[in-house]
């Protein structure tokens, strides 16, 4: 459904962010983007939604294929009606409108009234906490209600791609899994195709169909998360695990300095 | 008693029409963060495309009217495409700057046309005094005082309710997140300045029928800005309740302390009211969560 194919992304002109970036997402999947920070998440995702003109990133090289066709030349609003909706990290509600005017913000490119309607019920009906609070200005709600919020607001748009940008960012952990659950029940109920973005390897593992770990903009690392789980690598650096169940203490990461095999 | 009913309803009228031309401020600098001080100039483009149609060409005045609103349109969208379009993501300081800039343009242009001298405006609303008991007040500054309680009623409901209006607003909150909705900003800013354009224009219009048509009517623009400023630069709201008590009290002053106090008062009362409240009386005051 969604392919890129070798992308390179420069901001400034100068900055070079991807390099030979290439990763796919079938339709109807979970897809699973892992890596540390600085790895080039974001701007992957912002590479597929066109938001990076707004900050001087641009992609300079390779393809962006949605349905078959590319997206790398259109303007957000384009990809937007086009059906890939991006929620951008650290939630990003309109602060000073209601939740039910964030929502009909995310209807913007859905025109026909009638349906936004059906739409508001159908995303009150996942989250009956923004029902709730659906006249309060979108501000004052705790964060888990905003990242509701938030993906409610996208639902508004009928994508047949969402991505996600670390939902679980800043969250308490029980929220955080309120919200994958959700995520799962979208992507199989509305058969919405999701792209995941997150730092939580281990939750991200356990609700994907399939992932792509980046280091340094490319991907350096894919499978099924249950092949992913069983590399050394990828236990060692990203789920904090030597053995299975065990801990590993501060004190032996100081005396043994492992490598990425990936790398060099 | 007479007198102040006399002065309330003067005031009251010239209250509504400083929030009319304050709406298009607001709008503006919600939208985009730009102040307009070119906002003036635009009722310069309604008087005069008004008299140009109706007094000179001698058109009827509801075609007037239409040619008029269509040439604040065509107005406020060429600036914001010529002017401020190139200037996106420059400092905001050097947009405001050109909007100054603008101001002069706009009424040199004006003045190439129809000279510099005062004319007379052709009166197709009535200034037929009406009595509201001891009061006396012109027909024609009850027109102007019922339009503008109209169009802010309009533009509230347009911001509430419509898609268009729900969409300024998330713009105006959070440019990137709204571009990520599919929210065109060109086109939020395109039709912010063609509505600030559009409200400047009629108050042209009904501030050259009250006074006459010549450059002095863009001179209102000037004291618009303590009204937005003490209403709050992003309030819609604010900008009605400033607008009416700058009226009031420029009329009050004016007409109880000494004739000309009310150039001052208004200013002393904006000080007064930005001690103790920074943003205006209903200004944004940044949400943060703790």
């Amino acid at each position: 459904m969604l392919a890129l194919n070798n992308i390179e992304v420069i901001y400034n002109d100068v900055i070079l962010v991807l390099k030979g970036m290439s990763m796919q997402v079938g339709e109807g999947q979970i897809v699973a983007l892992l890596g540390s920070n600085g790895a080039g998440k974001s701007t992957t995702l912002k590479a597929v939604s066109g938001l990076l003109k707004p900050e001087d990133g641009a992609v300079t090289d390779g393809e962006i294929l949605f349905l078959g066709q590319r997206i790398d030349r259109l303007d957000a609003a384009d990809i937007v009606r086009r059906g890939v909706f991006q929620v951008m990290e650290g939630r990003r509600v309109f602060e000073h409108l209601t939740v039910e005017e964030n929502l009909r913000a995310g209807a913007y490119t859905q025109r026909d009234a009638r349906r936004q309607t059906q739409d508001l019920e159908l995303v009150y009906g996942y989250f009956p906490r923004l029902l709730e609070r659906r006249q309060q200005t979108a501000g004052y709600l705790s964060g888990g209600e905003q990242q509701m919020l938030a993906i409610g607001r996208a639902m508004m748009a009928h994508p047949r791609l969402m991505m996600l940008d670390e939902p679980s960012l800043g969250l308490a952990p029980l929220l955080v899994e309120e919200i994958f659950r959700i995520i799962r029940r979208i992507n199989q109920e509305q058969k919405t195709t999701i792209l995941l973005v997150e730092q939580n390897a281990r939750l991200a593992l356990a609700v994907a169909d399939y992932a792509y770990i980046m280091e340094n903009g490319r991907i350096v690392l894919e499978g099924a998360p249950a092949q992913l789980q069983e590399n050394a690598d990828v236990r060692e650096f990203y789920l904090g695990l030597t053995d299975v169940g065990t801990r590993k203490s501060y004190r032996d990461v100081k005396h043994y300095k492992r490598r990425k095999r990936w790398l060099s | 008693m007479a007198l102040f009913l006399q002065l309330t309803l003067t005031g009251l009228t010239n209250g509504m029409l400083y929030a009319l031309i304050a709406l298009g401020i607001v709008l503006i600098f919600k939208s985009s963060d730009v102040i307009n001080f070119a906002q003036g100039e635009f009722l310069l483009i309604g008087a005069y495309a008004m008299f140009w149609a109706v007094g000179q060409v001698g058109l009827p005045w509801p075609v007037g009217i239409l040619i008029t609103l269509a040439v604040a349109v065509l107005a406020g969208v060429l600036v914001e495409r010529l002017v401020l379009r190139p200037l996106i993501g420059e400092p905001i300081i050097s947009v405001i700057m050109v909007t100054i800039g603008l101001s002069s343009l706009i009424r040199a242009i004006i003045s190439l046309f129809f000279g510099t001298a005062s004319q007379p405006f052709p009166n197709f609303i009535p200034r037929t005094p009406v009595a509201f008991g001891p009061a006396v007040v012109p027909a024609d500054r009850l027109w102007a005082l019922g339009l503008a309680v109209a169009l802010l009623a309009l533009f509230i409901l347009f911001f509430r309710r419509t898609n268009e209006g729900i969409a300024m607003r998330a713009v105006a909150d959070d440019q990137q997140a709204a571009l990520s909705m599919g929210i065109s900003i060109q086109r939020v800013f395109a039709i912010a300045w063609a509505i600030a354009a559009v409200v400047a224009a009629i108050a042209g219009v009904l501030v050259a029928n009250i006074v006459g048509v010549s450059g002095d009517v863009s001179r209102i623009g000037l004291r618009v800005f303590p009204v937005v400023i003490l209403g709050g630069l992003d309030s819609i709201p604010g900008a009605i309740v400033g607008g009416v008590i700058i009226g009031l009290l420029e009329t009050y002053s004016g007409g109880y302390l000494k004739p000309g106090l009310e150039q001052v008062v208004p200013f002393v009362a904006l000080i007064l009211i930005l001690m103790v409240k920074p943003y205006g009386l209903f200004g944004q005051t940044r949400i943060e969560r703790v």
